[in-house]
């Protein structure tokens, strides 16, 4: 359905051109529909072959507040956030003043003409385009207005920076999951809207989106959530507990939304069950109660929901019971800023729970590993009869990331030590005997029953008290001193059973970077700019704790260490610290902690004036 | 003589477990007896039983009948939320959660409610003293207003009537009893592991230790001169379900009698007292506790039963396989489900 509209604006520039290698950020209000007109520009470029991500800064609000959102094309494949976006969108009167401002030299701006904005900046390139009338004389029902209104700027970006028409319409069509009508309503206000740029306006800048054949090709464009989801869809997830929070909502939500692939094909019955409990407690009370019952369980929550289920991640940790709790975190403390991310619930997941625990935390740094980690989470969980901590963020989980399309699980489900009648049967035939916190193998991990076993031996006392390996109740010193040692054990095991770290080399590097999560765009491309001054680093990306001890050989292989991450106080090198007797004073704690992604340019920033102080 | 079994071939003494470690004469030891009794009688399976606990001197009751089922003494006021979990996960269980007066009335309040109203199939045994006993006396929120203990004086604040929050959060089957009637409280809790749904029994159980002067409502004493049953109850097994002949077809015209199926095709028989309360009534249900709470009757029996209504697992519309009893291939989609979905997102 394209139309035959004119397709070249005049251009007066004549400078060297910038050729998909730029940020463009949409200021609107939140809750206007803007996200759409967002979603059907990153879809645009995805299409034309261009690396491109885009990053939501949006307020905690409903509807009325100013929200940003910056779509980064890169032809060199980066998708960290940049500092500042050299095309800004203001949309939004309330903040346009600043968004002006924020537009770095030699930048675009692209205004409503209804504003009669005062020009004010020299240094950059304004356009100007009549958003309200345009929409008055396209005759759109006044209930959708609002929302068409901002496809007008989809056609004058699309005009001015040479998105080819009937890719937006592709793009529209992806947009509304194939659905012509919505699609076509706004592909008219877009093509209005284009046409009256090329009509009306000269280009007078540099910069422009250019196709790249075969570019993308066969990737997916997803969020973290979604494809945390769709992890533990495929992980086999039986009981799935939640309670409502930003930014994790949309993990549960991409579970209902793909329910379909978990219905019994002979019933149309869920083999998954997905509550929403009425807190978090519940929440987390749901998914252990199912883990001690045999099922695959999980919840997704935030930080004040961890803060929630403390108490009981202890008694599932002491009790060893299996469930995975994924933590999309923003920033805290408190209610913080909802919708602002962070790598700040580090310290508090992984010693989660009063007296002393220790608990499982993998850290998902793409949305391939939120999809693997969505699944071996599960088995991990089962494998070690622990609770599984996941923290991902709200970068990662939120906003859409470029992949190759997931591998399939390579493995079958691991339902660990988990007897049934028949083995529990053979077990008590073999040694005479079964107690459920016996270390019959010597590493730790006891064998488990599920209720329901007909079996007269099969059943056994649960508690959160202190318990003997007979799990009889027990406060004896000897007998809690031999459990905690066990599960100390246990836990310890998995150093260097989950996921190790990703280390990467460069030549001979003499510095070296430690991160963790989605940092890791940032540091890639720092690490480029570093390596075309001929500095080289090394780059370590650990993905669980507790840690493996390969993270204490990179330290010590290095004359300079950075521990680099997303939250103020640098809880990451505090665990390193704290799990090592050697010297730490050449590694440097490098923590952010603004609320926002981290770019390259703070990594090459901090790195640099260290170094440079050296 | 060959030991009484019964239908299972059990003796009774295999329905018991641990020695109780409860204070001497504790009412909730009373309880855990008519729980194994109730389970001896209807030749349970423990093996498919669960059962689950808060904290408290009640929640300790689990380790004192069937030892041979699977036991969870979870956290403060949060058992509700594990026995959801642990039902979601396998429907053909039998569970029985038993909780006291702080557990459920304070510090769980909202998950009692909550696992009411998502009518989660178990027996919800509230042990009510009124009193917190393993921290040593202090009052609770089913304390009744005006009530004096030692350590902390008079009681200002109004009991909560668990009941009745049972009946207003959609309950199906709600009763009160006291732990020194041990036939009613045998007899309900038969009713009750035939009732479909989630069925709160809320058993005054003396604390022989905090709060058992012969003024304290919740005391041995008082439970004794002063309970006043509905109704006279009998369960009848599916096996032992009278006929109409054996009842007097009089007592039936004259409404003296009330008789309900329950789910699993047993009966239960009530004959009226001298109150003519009809449990399958709701607005009555709810006038009855009001009353009682003004005129300070201790009134015990079935109070409130419906008709079953959807449970959890069908509100979820689970497989009728229980779902830990699913294997892989039902678990994880396959190969060609994650290449068609890998397409939506290209």
């Amino acid at each position: 359905m394209v139309l035959d509209v004119q397709t070249s604006t005049q251009s007066k520039y004549e400078g060297q051109t910038i050729v998909n290698d730029f940020s463009l950020t949409a200021a609107t209000k939140n809750g206007t529909g803007s996200q759409t007109s967002n979603n059907v520009l990153v879809l645009s470029l995805y299409k034309m072959g261009i690396p491109v991500n885009g990053k939501n800064l949006f307020p905690s609000n409903i509807k009325g507040l100013p929200t940003w959102y910056t779509i980064r094309a890169s032809k060199d494949g980066y998708i960290a956030r940049q500092q500042s976006a050299a095309i800004t969108v203001a949309l939004n009167v309330d903040t346009a003043a600043e968004d002006v401002l924020k537009v770095p030299a030699g930048g675009v701006c692209i205004l409503p003409k209804e504003w009669n904005w005062t020009k004010s900046r020299e240094d950059i390139t304004y356009y100007e385009i009549p958003v309200d009338s345009m929409v008055k004389e396209a005759g759109v029902n006044p209930d959708l207005r609002e929302r068409v209104a901002n496809m007008v700027y989809v056609g004058a970006v699309a005009q001015l920076f040479s998105i080819p028409l009937e890719i937006v319409w592709e793009a529209l069509l992806s947009n509304f999951k194939g659905k012509e009508k919505p699609a076509k309503i706004n592909y008219e206000m877009v093509t209005k809207a284009y046409e009256w740029t090329a009509a009306n306006l000269v280009k007078q800048d540099p910069y422009k989106y250019e196709a790249i054949p075969g570019g993308n090709p066969n990737k997916i464009i997803i969020t973290g959530n979604e494809a945390a989801g769709l992890g533990g869809l495929f992980g086999g997830v039986q009981v799935v507990a939640w309670y409502p929070i930003t930014p994790s909502t949309s993990l549960v939500d991409a579970m209902f939304d793909h329910q379909d692939l978990r219905k019994d094909p002979e019933t149309g019955a869920n083999t998954v069950a997905i509550m929403q409990a009425e807190d978090e407690i519940a929440a987390i009370g749901t998914i252990i109660g199912a883990g001690w019952a045999g099922a695959r369980s999980m919840t997704a929550t935030s930080g004040p929901g961890i803060s929630l289920m403390a108490e009981f991640t202890g008694l599932a940790y002491f009790a060893e019971i299996p469930c995975v709790i994924w933590d999309v975190t923003r920033i805290g403390p408190s209610t913080g800023l909802p919708t602002r991310t962070s790598q700040g619930d580090l310290l508090f997941i992984h010693f989660l729970s009063h007296g002393d625990t220790r608990q499982i935390t993998l850290l998902p740094g793409s949305v391939a590993e939120c999809f693997e980690f969505g699944w071996s989470a599960l088995d991990y969980a089962e494998q070690y009869q622990t609770p599984v901590f996941v923290m991902s963020d709200l970068d990662l989980g939120m906003n859409n990331w470029m992949s190759d399309p997931f591998n399939y699980p390579a493995e079958s489900l691991n339902r660990g030590k988990t007897l049934n009648l028949e083995t529990l049967t053979q077990f008590i035939a073999d040694k005479g005997e079964w107690y459920r916190y016996k270390d019959y193998d010597k590493d730790g991990i006891p064998y488990r029953t599920i209720p329901g076993i007909d079996h007269k031996q099969a059943a056994y006392f649960t508690r959160g008290t202190g318990h003997n390996e007979r799990a009889g109740y027990s406060e004896r010193s000897e007998d809690w001193v031999a459990n905690l040692s066990r599960i100390t054990k246990k836990i310890s095991s998995t150093r260097e059973t989950l996921p190790q770290p990703i280390v990467q080399t460069g030549k001979n590097a003499k510095i070296g970077i430690i991160s963790y999560g989605s940092n890791d765009p940032a540091i890639q491309e720092a690490r480029d700019w570093f390596a075309a001054e001929g500095i080289e680093t090394d780059y370590m990306r650990i993905r669980a704790l507790p840690l493996s001890q390969s993270v204490h050989d990179f330290i010590h292989s290095h004359e300079h260490v950075y521990v680099i991450e997303n939250n103020f106080d640098g809880q990451m090198a505090q665990i390193i610290r704290m799990e090592t007797s050697k010297s730490t004073e050449h590694m440097a704690s490098l923590p952010l902690g603004d609320g926002l992604p981290m770019t390259a340019q703070w990594v090459y920033d901090n790195i640099s004036s260290r170094e440079e102080k050296k | 003589m060959p030991p009484k079994t019964n239908s299972l071939g059990l003796e009774r003494e295999e329905y018991k477990a641990a020695k109780s470690t409860l204070c001497p004469g504790c009412g909730h030891d009373s309880i855990a007896n008519q729980i194994i009794s109730m389970a001896y009688d209807l030749g349970i399976n423990q093996h498919n039983v669960i059962k689950l606990s808060g904290i408290g001197c009640s929640s300790k009751s689990p380790a004192y009948f069937l030892g041979r089922a699977h036991a969870f003494n979870s956290v403060h006021g949060r058992m509700p939320s594990v026995a959801t979990g642990a039902m979601m996960a396998n429907r053909s269980l039998t569970a029985i959660g038993v909780s006291g007066d702080g557990d459920t009335g304070s510090i769980g309040f909202g998950q009692f409610k909550h696992l009411v109203r998502r009518n989660v199939p178990m027996i919800y045994i509230i042990e009510n003293n009124g009193v917190y006993g393993l921290t040593k006396g202090q009052f609770s929120a089913t304390s009744d207003a005006g009530q004096v203990l030692k350590y902390y004086g008079k009681n200002e604040l109004p009991a909560l009537d668990l009941p009745l929050e049972a009946i207003i959060a959609g309950c199906t089957f709600v009763a009160r009893s006291f732990s020194g009637d041990a036939k009613q409280a045998q007899t309900l809790l038969k009713a009750a592991m035939s009732h479909r749904g989630t069925a709160v029994l809320d058993i005054i159980s003396p604390c022989v230790t905090f709060n058992n002067a012969p003024d304290s409502n919740k005391s041995y004493s008082y439970g004794k001169e002063n309970e006043i049953p509905l109704h006279e109850i009998t369960y009848y097994d599916r096996s032992a379900v009278p006929t109409r002949e054996e009842i007097k077809v009089d007592e039936y015209e004259s409404g003296k009698i009330i008789e309900v199926e329950m789910h699993d095709g047993s009966h239960i028989k009530l004959k009226k007292v001298d109150n003519d309360h009809d449990p399958r009534n709701r607005e009555s249900a709810i006038k009855v506790l009001e009353k009682a709470t003004m005129e300070q009757q201790f009134l015990t029996g079935l109070l409130y039963y419906e008709e079953p209504r959807a449970t959890l697992a069908d509100t979820l519309r689970l497989t009728e396989t229980p779902l830990v009893h699913l294997g892989e291939e039902k678990l994880r989609p396959s190969k060609a489900a994650l290449e068609n979905l890998m397409k939506d997102f290209m």
